[in-house]
């Protein structure tokens, strides 16, 4: 399949990978030119991850071959894999937050004085040169962790260049990105290009891809469907070929005449945001929209209690809620499933039964003493709903795919029954078979008389699941838009404060 | 939605399942089984080389020794489980085995005295939860202060000497027998069964694991954290006052010295049985097993006329062990890898 003129720089033959009886990657091919942008699509679980993880030497393959500009290689570690020039950066950024830029990017290779000290002066001026280099404007004294994540992504593809990286692979880059830093890293991935590195480029955003790639190859059940030239391509023909179905409409949303008042917030103040008022109706979703760091999640977060306000009053369904404590907006109606699962919603290690069941206990047990037989049948129900397999009941919830873990941290609300859902990011990192299973979902609750809330920075989602878009900036909601109407466009202008779309951002 | 979907669904939420299923997961069975197997190849060993260790009269002594360790480490497992740690238990059983042995001394109805000590256990723990939960204290800290607090209490009280009463009103407790079996053995069970039955069977043993497994995730599900913190350190406390209450009625005296070092020994029976440090994990049976370990292990080789600083020598690497099986317990995935690392070099 591959051209023969182009002799390519990487090339993967028959790689496969077991895992105990599991066949993650079964015999696969793969090549990558120099000097282009490769993407690598499939939902979660179809092996583009793991093949990832045997070229980055995280995972040794059972069998297969690896070359690099012809020569096979062994890639046994790590570090071997950066010294064959393979550099990868990871959804989970590889950097240590505690330490300064300038630390992170020497790190292993400190520049040393003559007296053998740490030579710091000397290690902040590389760093700069190496900032410098894919024209990030990043001040390397700062600890990595007070950076965003989108600088945090610059600092680690800093390091990747520095050490004459000739194969890069981007997992999901731009997964947490705004959309003026997305704009950077696409700008720097074209640099890139030019210079002759070859790119590896996975994501599950469509538009995206298609900006960026030259060619596109599809991964599913561990095995390469296919590898097309860009240009031959629509992206309907790669959905399809990711899933193996057509996908018609993504997107579920009902439209229904909505109900009483079940969310109402009035001048909800927290710190830099607010003050904010809106309200949710039953049978409706609304969805706070923006850019990154425009507050949505603030917000989000004021409404449930997780976070202290400075003012403002939440409602639920008439009654007032005690601002402060999650436990009372719980018990009053609300739920909330928060940005990141694996940090603020997921017991990992415990079973997915017991991370369903904890917000429902208090409804099965007799003075504090469960029912175990009730619980086990109504998380049960939850998760036939849900499609999640019955035998994964008893499963530690971090060996679920981010699809099923997403569903497992809402069926912990679904079995409360509660009215009101506050939605953060609800398909981030989710493969495209269970998001719109989620959608769907979203859409039942709204058919029972739920009001949804969600935190979406995907804009073809926000507007294809909402009835109502908040738009937000600078903490503030400025403007609110039906979706029904509403375009990309409409929500950008509003979000970016309009004039010229993201050019203000760029160089911050 | 389409057959498709669904097959696309399970195929993912199979994947590790099969992991389990297909090989041999090492990490599965050493969860379920493995803290037993080594106790049972102990006593095996312990029977063949120790001489009378098989006797009845001498595995009942075990048992009461082993009974004092194991009720500070069942209050400890529930401290443990929420990521936290107490090293004030020993200092907290000195302190209480004083307050019970003064009010008993003072002509205070039996029960009362017994009950004061237990109290005073729950109030050291109190004091602990509240800095730890409220102020948000590191527990470590505030433990090792309050382990030098409360030993200058049981000082304080007792103007640092024994207080010896040979006619102790409670010395039943450590000394007598309940159908032939001694009575700390009993409590012994009784507190296992109480801490088992809370922490499998009711919502507030849900609760400890969570706030243990992810803190954060578990005030967003409603659990209020604070007060299951707090909770945890009244519970380790008041263990630790019915062990000092045990212990003062064994010694039938109230000694301000009882309970030394103590904290550690309980430690190590709870990481021993399987529960992690970093919370979340764990059981209280393997805290029990863990207990019996240690404590069949010193009686054993005092029988064998293992000299102490060999004993001590033995106990070290024992635990040293526990706690490593206990790391590779938390990375199967890890175990997986390098098994598999020579593998595709043929």
């Amino acid at each position: 399949m591959s051209a023969e003129h182009d002799a390519p720089l990487l090339r993967l033959e028959g790689v496969t990978k077991r895992f105990g009886a599991t066949l993650a990657l079964g015999g696969v091919d793969f090549d990558l030119r120099a000097g282009e942008v490769h993407a690598l699509l499939g939902e979660n679980g179809a092996g583009k991850s793991t093949l990832m993880k045997v070229l980055a030497g995280n995972e040794q393959r059972d069998a297969g071959r690896i070359l690099l500009d012809g020569e096979e290689i062994e890639i046994r570690s790590p570090a071997e894999a950066r010294q064959h020039g393979i550099a990868i950066i990871h959804q989970e950024l590889n950097t240590v937050a505690t330490m300064t830029v300038a630390e992170n990017l020497a790190l292993g290779q400190e520049p040393r004085s003559r007296y053998g000290a740490l030579d710091r002066r000397g290690m902040v001026r590389s760093a700069q040169q190496k900032l410098a280099r894919i024209g990030a404007g990043i001040d390397p004294r700062r600890r990595l962790g007070a950076l965003s994540v989108g600088m945090q992504q610059m600092v680690e593809i800093a390091r990747a260049v520095s050490e004459r990286a000739r194969i890069l692979v981007l997992d999901e880059p731009t997964a947490a990105l705004s959309r003026a830093e997305a704009g950077q890293l696409y700008r720097l991935v074209d640099e890139m290009r030019e210079d002759g590195v070859g790119l590896v480029y996975i994501s599950h955003r469509m538009e995206e891809v298609w900006q960026l790639a030259d060619r596109v190859t599809v991964f599913r059940d561990g095995a390469r469907i296919g590898t097309r030239d860009k240009d031959d391509v629509r992206p309907p023909d790669v959905v399809r070929m990711m899933v193996g179905r057509p996908v018609e409409d993504l997107y579920q949303h009902d439209r229904r005449r909505p109900g009483g008042v079940l969310l109402d917030v009035e001048g909800l103040t927290g710190s830099g945001v607010g003050p904010a008022s809106f309200q949710v109706r039953a049978g409706e979703v609304v969805c706070l929209a923006g850019l990154i760091g425009s507050g949505r999640t603030e917000i989000a977060r004021l409404v449930f209690g997780a976070d202290k306000p400075s003012a403002g009053t939440v409602r639920v369904a008439g009654r007032a809620v005690n601002p402060t404590s999650p436990r009372d907006g719980i018990r009053a109606g609300l739920a909330m499933v928060p940005e990141s699962r694996k940090d603020q919603a997921l017991f990992l290690p415990h079973s997915v039964e017991s991370n369903i069941d904890i917000s429902s206990l208090g409804q099965h047990t007799t003075v504090g003493v469960l029912h175990r037989r009730r619980i086990r049948e109504a998380v049960s129900t939850q998760m036939e709903g849900l499609r999640l397999r019955r035998n994964a009941l008893r499963l530690p919830v971090k060996s679920l795919s981010g699809g099923n873990q997403q569903k497992a941290a809402l069926a912990r609300w679904l079995m409360r029954e509660s009215e009101v859902l506050i939605l953060d990011e609800p398909t981030r990192g989710v493969d495209i078979g269970a998001k719109s299973e989620i959608y769907e979902l979203i859409n039942q609750l709204t058919e029972r008389g739920k009001a949804v809330l969600v935190v979406s920075s995907d804009l073809p989602e926000a507007i294809g699941i909402s009835d109502r878009i908040l738009v937000m900036r600078a903490g503030h909601i400025v403007h609110e838009l039906d979706s029904h109407a509403a375009t990309e466009e409409d929500v950008m202008f509003h979000a970016t404060g309009a004039v010229g779309g993201d050019q203000g951002e760029t160089d911050e | 939605m389409s057959d498709r979907t669904l097959e696309t669904t399970e195929h993912t939420a199979t994947q590790p399942e099969s992991e389990t299923k297909g090989s041999f997961d090492f990490a599965y069975w050493w969860d379920r089984v493995g803290i037993l197997l080594v106790l049972i190849a102990l006593v095996i060993l312990m029977a063949a080389m120790a001489p009378n260790f098989a006797s009845v009269d001498n595995l009942l002594n075990i048992a009461r020794s082993i009974a004092i360790n194991a009720i500070l480490a069942a209050g400890l497992t529930f401290v443990i489980l929420t990521a936290g740690i107490d090293l004030s238990v020993g200092s907290t059983l000195a302190v209480a085995g004083v307050v019970s042995v003064l009010t008993a001394v003072a002509g205070m109805p039996t029960p009362v005295a017994v009950l004061l000590g237990i109290l005073a256990g729950a109030a050291a723990g109190l004091v602990n939860g509240l800095l730890t939960a409220y102020l948000s204290l590191a527990a470590f800290i505030v433990t090792l202060g309050s382990m030098t607090y409360l030993r200058g209490l049981a000082y304080t009280m007792t103007d640092g000497q024994p207080v010896v009463d040979n006619m102790l009103s409670f010395r039943d407790i450590g000394n007598g027998y309940f159908a032939g079996i001694p009575a700390p053995v009993v409590i012994m069970v009784i507190v296992y069964a109480v801490a088992w039955f809370v922490l499998e069977r009711t919502r507030y043993g849900r609760h400890v694991y969570a706030v243990g497994g992810n803190a954060e995730a578990a005030r967003l599900a409603g659990i209020n954290v604070k007060r299951v913190i707090t909770s945890v350190y009244v519970i380790g406390g008041a263990c630790a006052g019915l062990a000092g209450v045990i212990f003062a009625a064994r010694v039938v005296s109230a000694q301000p010295t009882a309970g030394t070092s103590y904290e550690l020994d309980a430690i190590a029976a709870v990481v021993l049985g399987g529960t992690s440090l970093m919370g979340g994990r764990g059981r209280i049976a393997g805290t029990l097993i863990g207990s019996i370990i240690l404590g069949v292990l010193s009686t054993g080789l005092i029988l064998m006329n293992v000299p102490f600083f060999t004993q001590l020598l033995i106990k070290g690497a024992v635990i040293i062990f526990a706690v490593a099986v206990d790391s590779l317990k938390q990375g199967p995935l890890r175990l997986h890898r390098r098994a598999a690392t020579p593998a595709p070099r043929g």
